[in-house]
């Protein structure tokens, strides 16, 4: 059964899948997000999209009818190994997809499925997150902006920050005080929001790195129709947590294989001319070692998943690991540059902007500092 | 076999291994059998034999369990986790592996449990296997062998020896019983209580037949066991690291200070979970190594030095907060914290610490 699925399917990906889409994710600017103001880079990327959307295998495991292939797990496996296997791009990429869809799926009404999810599958609208807000970050449940019932539509003021791509994106879905009173995770609601609504507006946010798709984000009387609450008034939060949990349980499924790739000491010992500096050397080893084992850990966690054994909170130690792994590569790729990786636009290209923007990783998604007290409160049951 | 995660038959050995251990070898045992100056059990040995422990690596024709190196993995983790005292590894482990490539017929008795083995190779006190001075000089038909070993674990109680020589066709491997003449054991009094001894040898022969594998090229059969009790090791080490985890967690939720548990407090928390996240990723080196001896023994040495490397550093840090976020009475004798700080030591130079295996990884890796 599922050897017919995978031939059908390698059969219409060799048609439909253009040879410019077949090069892997070769770099930020390939990313197709799509949405209402969206500039195809080629024609090439909006054949592909509209082939695959023709399909619903922009969101393979959605339901046929919300825009998805309504596949099982073993069909999206032979899914994902397909793409692989002629290094497809993915035809899409969107936080609709990643977050608001799983949202809507579990949270949301009917009508509501209906009317935001093809849009989504299609790549017609492009949705951004607003979470964070500078009063509150670790602390998200203490956000302060402010939606006021107005019979018919909720009056929305405040402020949103690092809302990747606000500037670009046709819809926001944001979390918002909806109680006052109520203790704060019991007066938060989860509302979907037009950025074309008169007062939205948004400003870029430059970090140390350089430009940033990130933006402040302001609602300035903004009206909001009641129906745009998804799940119960008051009762965000919990339509947060789910997706935090959900977020944290997808495994990157680009984990890099044990032996395959270069060895940071490899990479390091040819831009160097070999590793005679001591300390460098073992620095790399000692990353190399920690490399190595992370991904076999990302592996056995996959395995973990497959057999049903979903890691729950205990994901969050492959945040914290993963990240700390990743600045400690950059210090050491800075290291070896020396000198020559100090120019923005040099020798070595963006590395210097790859080495302060991993600086975030341990920042965004929930700090480092998050992940070890959820580890010690949730996994190792340490009292609070 | 590529999965990281256990099978229902491992799941089933790890739970009985742990029920026969809880009985029969608690931490208790091992504080009793140092108390006495006793560093072997062998009524313990012989029922862990019994329950086809000794054979875990011998075939089945020969009396063993067949079970392969990831099931001995499972039963030295069990066996780390409270620190029992076998010959599991130098016998069960290494020896049984030199042999089983030799095509030796002395598998049966180990896999009985009749005969141990200890290893004689080390002659300097940081690992290195092949630096060794002591010398098989061809005399007539045989050999005479002369040297000192260092640090031979289980050394002082086995009842055989695999010492490896230098004759003149190159590095030789011979199979010996501990009594023959000219062998002289001292054992070294242990930080981790354990049997090691000091090995000199004067004027020992052999013969031909107490050779295994072949004249001049005794890594062969040697390389396989090392790496078979490297593994192994690394496996019993995350079980010492579990058992060390486990006692700290317990503490930090009884203890209570200024009015509170204190596992209340954010920097013993955090220091508790970032060692929590070491040991997952160590178990995931530890348990790919076991896969790798299985599935493809000829290329299993970068998996096998990732996992000692990545077991000796979380050992140590498990141990080292351990007696920390224990206070006082983790320095205690009273207080069983000691002993999983001293065996973490001793496993980390045993077989070769994370230096040692690094630089294995380093080599392989194109640095």
């Amino acid at each position: 059964m599922s050897d017919e699925f995978r031939l059908e399917l390698r059969a219409w990906l060799d048609t439909h899948c253009p040879e410019e889409m077949r090069d892997g994710v070769a770099d930020e600017n390939s990313i197709c997000w799509g949405g209402k103001t969206w500039t195809f880079a080629s024609k090439a990327q909006e054949d592909w999209l509209n082939a695959c959307a023709s399909k619903g295998y922009t969101v393979p495991t959605w339901p046929v009818e919300y825009g998805g292939a309504g596949l099982n797990r073993a069909e999206e496996k032979i899914f994902h190994e397909e793409m692989s296997r002629i290094n497809a791009r993915s035809p899409l990429e969107s936080f609709g997809i990643w977050m608001l869809g799983p949202a809507l799926l579990h949270f949301g009404s009917e009508e509501q499925k209906r009317h935001y999810l093809p849009p989504i599958a299609r790549g017609e609208i492009r949705w951004c997150q607003g979470y964070s807000e500078p009063g509150a970050g670790s602390d998200l449940a203490g956000l302060q902006t402010r939606a006021e019932d107005k019979g018919d539509y909720w009056l929305v003021n405040g402020q949103k920050v690092w809302t990747s791509y606000a500037d670009k994106a046709d819809w926001i879905f944001a979390l918002v005080r909806t109680d006052r009173e109520a203790p704060k995770h019991k007066g938060i609601s989860f509302v979907l929001i037009d950025m074309a609504s008169s007062g939205v507006s948004t400003r870029p946010i430059r970090l140390i790195s350089g430009a940033s798709p990130f933006c402040e984000t302001f609602f300035d009387d903004v009206k909001v129709p009641k129906q745009h609450v998804v799940g119960d008034v008051n009762r965000g939060w919990d339509v947060a947590k789910y997706l935090l949990t959900h977020e944290r349980e997808m495994i990157s499924g680009a984990g890099h294989m044990m032996g395959a790739g270069r060895s940071i000491g490899a990479v390091l010992s040819d831009e160097m001319g070999g590793l005679s500096d001591t300390t460098l050397r073992a620095a790399a080893l000692r990353n190399e070692v920690n490399a190595m084992s992370v991904a076999l850990t990302l592996e056995r966690y996959k395995d973990m998943a497959e057999a049903g054994q979903g890691a729950g909170d205990a994901s969050a130690m492959l945040k914290y690991v993963g990240t700390e792994l990743n600045k400690n590569r950059l210090e050491l790729m800075m290291a070896a540059g020396g000198s020559d990786a100090l120019d923005w636009d040099g020798r070595f290209g963006s590395r210097p902007g790859d080495w302060l923007r991993s600086k975030a990783n341990s920042i965004e998604g929930g700090t480092s500092e998050v992940m070890l007290s959820i580890l010690s409160r949730r996994v190792l049951g340490l009292p609070s | 076999m590529n999965t990281l995660v256990p099978t229902q038959e491992e799941i089933m050995l790890a739970d009985a291994a742990r029920g026969f251990l809880d009985a029969a070898a608690p931490l208790t045992h091992l504080r009793a059998l140092r108390d006495k100056g006793d560093t072997h059990d062998p009524g313990l040995w012989r029922e862990m034999a019994q329950m086809g422990w000794a054979g875990v690596l011998v075939p089945e024709d020969q009396g063993g369990a067949d079970m392969g190196h990831s099931a001995a993995g499972i039963l030295a983790r069990e066996l780390g986790k409270t620190l029992a005292m076998t010959p599991f590894l130098s016998s069960a482990v290494m020896a049984a592996t030199a042999l089983r490539h030799a095509g030796s017929d002395r598998l049966n008795a180990l896999a009985s449990g009749d005969l141990t083995y200890a290893l004689a190779i080390d002659e300097t006190a940081k690992f290195a296997p092949e630096n060794i001075e002591t010398t098989a000089d061809q005399q007539g038909n045989g050999f005479r062998l002369n040297g000192a070993k260092t640090f031979v674990a289980g050394g002082t109680t086995a009842d055989r020896l695999l010492v490896l020589a230098r004759a003149k066709d190159g590095l030789t491997l011979f199979d010996l019983d501990a009594d023959r003449q000219g062998i002289d054991r001292t054992a070294r009094a242990m930080i981790d209580a354990t049997d090691a001894a000091r090995i000199t040898l004067t004027d020992v022969e052999a013969t031909g037949d107490d050779v295994i594998g072949q004249l001049g090229d005794g890594m062969t059969v040697l390389t396989p066991a090392l790496q078979a009790g490297q593994a192994a090791l690394a496996a019993e080490m995350t079980g010492l690291s579990v058992g060390a985890f486990a006692m700290t967690t317990d503490y930090l939720k009884d203890r209570k200070q200024f009015g509170a548990p204190i596992g209340s407090f954010q920097a013993l928390q955090h220091r508790a979970a970032h060692l929590w996240c070491e040991m997952e990723v160590t178990a995931s080196a530890v348990a790919h190594a076991g896969r790798q001896l299985d599935a493809d023994p000829d290329n299993a040495a970068l998996a096998v030095s990732l996992a000692k490397a990545r077991a000796c550093d979380t050992a140590s840090l498990a141990v080292r907060e351990g007696v920390q976020m224990h206070g006082g009475i983790g320095m205690t004798d009273a207080h069983d914290m000691g002993f999983f700080m001293k065996r973490a030591r001793v496993a980390t130079e045993w077989l070769g610490d994370y230096g040692f295996h690094a630089e294995q990884v380093a080599r392989l890796r194109g640095f």
